[in-house]
């Protein structure tokens, strides 16, 4: 509850912060420094110090599960506003506005981390979402930004729709928005909670980017200015697959093999169609909106299988997915040519920033030593584990092959191949160290993910 | 009196780890040379002196394991017993061997080159003397990703395709491995990755060995790698800097191998017992394919990859034999191999190196010229066909031996593989070497004093291993009988 009311206190203060002050290198540090009293305050709401105790009905409730998510999406943030707020800057005075969006999405997704109750679940996906088409279209002048805002504004209302539609269903049949009560009160699938169950899989399916519902991704990530991309692509992504795993684990865990077949089916397309399409992408920006496909395959894993692997696995996910991916967003922001052959020698011209930049990619294609090989591993072992099921797993693996492929080419082109014409890229100092740190951490994770599971299983 | 003693397992990951870290922060091509001989001279001593302290009981001796993530059931276990000994001898001889062979070329970047091959020798240590699956896994990886980086930096023209073409194919098999690794993880009786839970789990059904080995298998057989699973195999050979391409044929390849004795046999023996004849007969056509293949080859790059091929198919199919002189004559080999193969690799780079020509049919006559070089690359060959008094010879006649027990007509068609291998190495040998000189040898100048030393030094390894093996088969030989109880 600590993180839901200061985050929003936060959107209102950074939404006034343009009254107090106009310099907007000002903006980040206020940010910042919010961000880490909101680290600090969930963190006391962990160790049991809640600051306010607010009568929800019971249609809030914290657990250790929710509360780590909270405090790797916080940690998240914070690496995203060190790392691109310079890039947040440069949309001027009014920059202070994305800052106030972001910690009114931030809200939404405490909310989602809480949510014991439809109602909550769709509030909370609203308040994610209409700052999200805010910040598709911030670039006014930019005709592809807009089309990106439009687009994903229409789909996104669409699928709303959709979840509302399967909600009523849901409530149709069981009488109450009460996940634990939805649950509970299930015998035999009636064909109300059919379509209900349906509508809710298509929709969460769309948030989170899951073929075949995937078709607005790579064209809005493309289009949103890519310091937001980065926010959407990770941050966001993580709070919809949070959602996702912990509704169909609360509310319909118990019909887990009504829906398993369903969801093996959306995990295999997932995966084939964002790995296969990604090995013929040219821009490094499409490239990773196609990756974010493929890594949503991964995932979606975890909620196929839903036992306590997966429940590890995700949260290792989210952190291991979201520092590896806002990092070459990072860099990728500075560069307005987005090629890959942008990047062709960029080890020799920046040394510090490509290694960070490679253990990004080595993250995210899985390989060990860095934390993107346990997120993957527990995925798979989630997946062995519920119900021996090999073949999925051999098909994950198989695309997770695919993947390196398309990776590997962004490491080729920097560490392999010369370039004669090249764009000039400066990287501040502090840029330097965080990402050398962000690569740290990456590394510390895929040697000890333990620890960030001994916060899940208190 | 050697209680500390017990831990030097781990000193061999350590020295090279530590020796590669330094030599990249350190950025100076001098210092980072001296780091890596020094380091690469240091694990050696390190497994020599093991050869003198104890027994080599089968996963026994020198036993450490750390805390790692104990929820999971990892650990970081090391062993270093007989088999592992042997191959962690190999290792640390090859390296400084590569090291000092290439004393005197130059790299761009050489303290990120000499950091990536100490990075290399790390993951190769880890890799044989795991005793915990998910370390083996980890090593198995972590070897593969500097090679990567140094074949793709420091490669010939079309490195880039070549060595990532060998990158994915090793990958997809470590993933199946890794997916392998997993499944029977889950079956252990305590949940754990240690190798002593795998070898004596008890709730795999017959029907799940046999998919579980294929898994495991496929990986292990890339990275040999043995027909139908080597064509990524000569062009990395050709493509990647000669220093690497003596690790990859000499050391890396003997992971495979190496899988096979330890992660595979005794894991699976149910489906081990069903597969073999279909694996012998696979492994043996494909011996003679390669050999065929090495005959019409006009590369010595190349040709020297396809009898290595040939040469790793032997020792895998007298290890799937299952009997004891055939294993224990394929453990030898495969350290003989490593060894014979790193002298052929050397020659080939003096070759290359002074006439810029690997073709050879345009090479010729360089034994006038270089009397020395011919004369150790005419020893280092024999050795590799296995001629008496080498180590070549011992090898394959134990493997040959334990054949003939499984089967006379397996044993007569690898036969025909070996006369093959004796037609093309001295073919090379014929057309490189003797005959006339050509415009690219007339300037030929013999090899120099350091290259005479370490020649030197690998024939005496050839003539004492071809005389008297004992010593080493008294290492080795215990793992075969523990091996092949599991089968009884």
């Amino acid at each position: 509850m600590n993180a839901i009311i200061i985050s929003a206190l936060l959107g209102v203060l950074m939404m006034y912060m343009g009254f107090v002050t106009k310099k907007t290198r000002n903006y980040t540090m206020v940010a910042v420094i919010g961000l880490l009293a909101l680290l600090a305050s969930i963190w006391l709401d962990y160790v049991g110090f809640p600051f306010f105790q607010i009568d929800t009905k019971g249609m809030l409730g914290f657990n250790s599960f929710g509360l780590t998510f909270d405090l790797v999406v916080v940690a998240s943030c914070l690496i995203y506003f060190l790392l691109s707020g310079a890039e947040i800057e440069t949309f001027g005075k009014s920059s202070s506005d994305f800052y106030a969006l972001i910690f009114f999405i931030l809200t939404g997704m405490f909310i989602i981390s809480g949510m014991k109750s439809l109602l909550i679940l769709f509030i909370g996906i609203e308040i994610v979402s209409i700052p999200l088409y805010i910040l598709a279209g911030s670039e006014k002048s930019n005709l592809k930004s807009n089309e990106a805002a439009l687009k994903y504004f229409l789909l996104g209302s669409f699928s709303t729709g959709l979840m509302l539609m399967g909600i009523a269903f849901i409530y149709g049949d069981s009488g109450t928005f009460y996940l634990e009560g939805i649950n509970i009160g299930f015998g035999a699938l009636s064909s109300m909670m059919a379509i209900g169950l349906v509508l809710i899989l298509a929709a969460m399916s769309f948030k989170v980017s899951a073929a075949p519902f995937h078709f607005w991704t790579p064209d809005v990530y493309d289009g949103t200015p890519t310091v937001f991309t980065s926010f959407m692509a990770t941050i966001v992504k993580s709070a919809g697959f949070f959602a996702f795993f912990k509704l169909f684990e609360n509310a319909f865990g118990s019909f887990h093999k009504h829906w398993e077949l369903l969801i093996s089916f959306i995990a295999v397309l997932t995966l084939l169609i964002g790995n296969i399409t990604a090995v013929f992408q040219q821009s490094l920006k499409r490239l990773l909106s196609y990756s974010s496909i493929a890594q949503a395959g991964f995932m979606i894993l975890g909620v196929y299988a839903l036992n306590i692997y997966a429940k590890q696995g995700l949260i290792l996910y989210f952190a291991v997915y979201s520092m590896a991916t806002i990092g070459i967003f990072a860099v990728l922001a500075k560069f307005k040519d987005h090629s890959i052959e942008a990047f062709n020698g960029f080890a020799k011209r920046h040394p510090m920033v490509s290694a960070a930049m490679l253990i990004c990619i080595l993250s995210l294609a899985g390989i060990p030593l860095t934390g993107g090989f346990f997120a993957k591993y527990y995925m798979l072992l989630a997946v062995i584990k519920y119900a021996k099921v090999v073949w999925l797993a051999i098909v994950a693996v198989l695309c997770a092959a695919i993947s390196v492929y398309y990776y590997f080419r962004v490491i080729q082109a920097m560490y392999f191949k010369d370039a004669e014409t090249y764009e000039e890229v400066e990287f501040s100092k502090g840029f330097k160290y965080m990402m050398i740190i962000n690569a740290v951490l990456l590394i510390l994770l895929g040697i000890h993910p333990d620890w960030l599971f001994s916060l899940v299983s208190n | 009196m050697f209680a500390a003693f017990d831990n030097f397992p781990a000193l061999l990951i350590w020295l090279p780890l530590l020796g590669g870290i330094l030599s990249f922060t350190i950025g100076k091509e001098g210092k980072a040379r001296m780091i890596s001989l020094i380091s690469s001279f240091l694990s050696l001593g390190v497994v020599v002196a093991s050869y003198f302290l104890s027994n080599s009981n089968y996963l026994e001796l020198n036993a450490v394991s750390y805390v790692w993530m104990p929820q999971i059931g990892a650990g970081f276990g090391f062993v270093l017993d007989g088999l592992t000994r042997l191959l962690c001898l190999l290792t640390a001889i090859a390296f400084p061997i590569v090291f000092l062979v290439t004393a005197k070329d130059q790299y761009k970047r050489s303290h990120a080159f000499f950091g990536l091959m100490l990075l290399t020798q790390t993951g190769l240590m880890g890799v044989f003397m795991a005793t915990d699956a998910l370390v083996f896994y980890f090593f198995w990886e972590l070897a593969l990703i500097p090679v990567y980086f140094l074949s793709s930096i420091w490669g010939g023209e079309k490195r880039i395709r070549a060595t990532f073409k060998f990158f994915i194919y090793t990958f997809v098999g470590s993933l199946l491995l890794l997916i392998g690794i997993l499944y029977v993880y889950m079956n252990t009786s305590d949940q754990s990755f240690s190798i002593v839970s795998f070898y004596n789990n008890t709730k795999l059904t017959s029907g799940e060995q046999h998919w579980l080995f294929l898994l495991f298998f496929v990986a292990f057989a890339i990275k040999m790698p043995v027909f139908p699973f080597h064509t990524w195999q000569p062009e990395a050979y050709e493509q990647a800097p000669t220093p690497v391409t003596m690790i990859l044929s000499g050391v890396m390849v003997k992971m495979g191998l190496f899988g096979l004795i330890r992660w595979l046999l005794p894991i699976f023996p149910l489906a081990m017992k069903d597969y073999q004849q279909g694996l012998i007969i696979m492994i043996t056509v494909g011996m003679i394919y390669a050999s065929l293949v090495a005959i019409y080859q006009d590369n010595i790059k190349r040709l020297i990859a396809y009898s290595s091929i040939a040469h790793i198919g032997l020792m895998a199919v007298g290890i799937l034999a299952l009997k004891n002189v055939s294993m224990q004559g394929a453990v030898l080999q495969m350290f003989n191999h490593g060894i014979n193969i790193i002298a052929l690799w050397i020659a080939a780079e003096l070759v290359e190196r002074q006439t810029g020509i690997t073709k050879i049919s345009a090479l010729g006559g360089i034994a006038q010229r270089a009397p020395k070089l011919a004369m150790f690359l005419v020893l280092s060959a024999m050795a590799n066909i296995a001629l008496p008094l080498t180590n070549g010879f011992v090898g394959e006649f134990m493997i040959f031996n334990g054949l003939y027990q499984y089967s006379p007509w397996i044993t007569a068609v690898a036969g025909i593989s070996i006369i093959l291998s004796a037609v093309y190495t001295l073919n090379m040998i014929k057309n490189v070497f003797y005959g006339e000189t050509v415009a690219a040898t007339a300037s030929f100048t013999d090899i120099s004093r350091l290259h005479v030393w370490v020649f030197i030094g690998i024939t005496i390894i050839i003539f004492v291993l071809g005389v008297y093996p004992t010593p080493v088969l008294n290492v080795i030989h215990q793992t075969a009988d523990i091996i092949l109880n599991r089968f009884n």
